[in-house]
């Protein structure tokens, strides 16, 4: 069941064009700007909702939880638990700077017509090709690969955490990610594989979607750098998502490349 | 006794060269059940809003530990409260800051003096600032309240602010 949902996610991925998710992937932490680290924890909650941020379909699958802190090295979560509509865990920052809490997804998606002539769908990875079987006709095989990211920091900011590995979309912030103020413009920076992405479309939505009658979207666009800016209208947590089909896949048997990036940004009061 | 007139004349000019600051800072009564002290950071900014000298930040009431050195520092768990003081200077400092940390303040009137020959003052550029006020209360609000001023003052000058529900009236004297 657990594997179950986090397929059922990258399926819905896969399968929905870009305009059309309604399903919002999410991470909210408890709180992103600490001051003392002799008892500094958050706790998280992830899941996956049509509002932000709301627990109202699915809870979000921890297995590919990925917490890297301030000096490069991995944080365990702890305390997690999957309930009907969310997951949580807690973090102990046990240092001083700026930590990234991931949920990270990669899988393979193929369309095939069997040896009955019927249309099937697979889902899996590059170690389950063989689940395919040998005499399907029109196969096609496709790669996805995303992120579901949110930031905390103590004390004083860094960005060991938050350097791009090179693979998938990242977002390289120019703006700390925990140095997000009303009224102030912060900058960032998209890269596909390390290189940036042009004319990549980002959504921006400040939560308490519930308690409004719009979405009230904010969308930016990357320049030739990859750079775009956002200049927040008032303090919240903001959901900032960005996705990108038809990119060339790393893995050999798939034809194309899905990406998508997620992060929860905390914007403070003046 | 003419070298004494002479110390003396020093002592005098170095004296009446040293500019001042008297900041009166009044913390509301709240009708509250449940009242616990503000944190409350008091600084001076530059125009590009980073922090010129911290003059005071009283928070110590609990147990906790600085967020850079790691040692024991009462309190430092809501420091980042303080929110635009956390961001400016706090999150940089290593707690406690000597003369300028100390315990929360009751309700009431508060008056500090500063003086441009000793710290925090010592060494202030001549130039235009902002006096910055935070003051957070746990289960309360917060509130920044600023005051304009040029340093050092070219004549005795009263300034004055007045904050809404943390912060009452403040007022902030310079003489030259």
């Amino acid at each position: 069941m657990k594997k179950l949902s986090q397929w059922a996610v990258l399926a819905l991925a896969a399968v929905i064009p870009v305009a059309a998710s309604a399903h919002k992937m999410f991470l909210v932490p408890s709180t992103t700007v600490l001051s003392d680290p002799t008892d500094a924890w958050v706790t998280v909650d992830g899941a996956i909702s049509n509002d932000l941020f709301y627990f109202n379909h699915h809870a979000m699958d921890l297995a590919n939880l990925v917490i890297t802190g301030p000096d490069g090295k991995s944080v365990a979560a702890e305390n997690q638990h999957q309930g009907k509509w969310r997951s949580s865990f807690d973090v102990h920052l046990l240092q001083a700077g700026t930590y990234r809490i991931a949920v990270t997804s990669e899988g393979l998606f193929a369309s095939y017509v069997d040896g009955k002539g019927e249309k099937k769908r697979w889902r899996g990875s590059a170690a389950t090709l063989g689940e395919i079987p040998a005499d399907a006709k029109d196969l096609v095989i496709s790669q996805a690969q995303g992120s579901v990211n949110t930031f905390v920091t103590l004390g004083k900011p860094n960005d060991v955490a938050i350097k791009p590995s090179g693979r998938g979309l990242e977002l390289a912030p120019v703006t700390a990610p925990n140095d997000l103020f009303a009224g102030e413009a912060a900058k960032f920076r998209f890269l596909v594989d390390g290189k940036p992405v042009k004319d990549l479309k980002v959504t921006v939505i400040a939560g308490g979607t519930r308690y409004r009658d719009k979405q009230d979207e904010i969308i930016a666009t990357t320049d030739a750098d990859g750079q775009f800016s956002v200049t927040w209208p008032a303090p919240g947590m903001y959901w900032l998502n960005a996705s990108l089909d038809g990119q060339k896949a790393t893995e050999p048997k798939a034809s194309t490349r899905r990406l998508s990036y997620t992060a929860t940004l905390e914007v403070l009061p003046q | 006794m003419r070298r004494l007139c002479l110390l003396l004349a020093v002592f005098a000019s170095s004296l009446t060269l040293a500019a001042e600051m008297q900041l009166s800072l009044q913390l509301p009564k709240q009708a509250v059940a449940e009242y616990h002290r503000p944190y409350v950071a008091v600084w001076i900014e530059r125009a590009d809003r980073s922090v010129a000298a911290n003059l005071a930040v009283w928070y110590q009431n609990k147990d906790g530990k600085d967020a850079q050195s790691g040692k024991a520092e009462p309190g430092s768990k809501w420091l980042a409260d303080l929110r635009q003081w956390w961001r400016r200077s706090g999150r940089e400092q290593k707690l406690p800051i000597d003369g300028v940390t100390g315990a929360t303040r009751p309700a009431g009137q508060h008056d500090l003096k500063f003086s441009s020959d000793k710290t925090p003052l010592a060494g202030l550029a001549a130039g235009d600032y902002k006096l910055m006020i935070e003051a957070a209360r746990e289960v309360g609000g917060r509130e920044i309240v600023d005051i304009p001023f040029t340093w050092p003052p070219a004549a005795p000058q009263h300034l004055a602010a007045k904050g809404e529900h943390e912060i009452g009236a403040v007022t902030f004297d310079l003489n030259p």
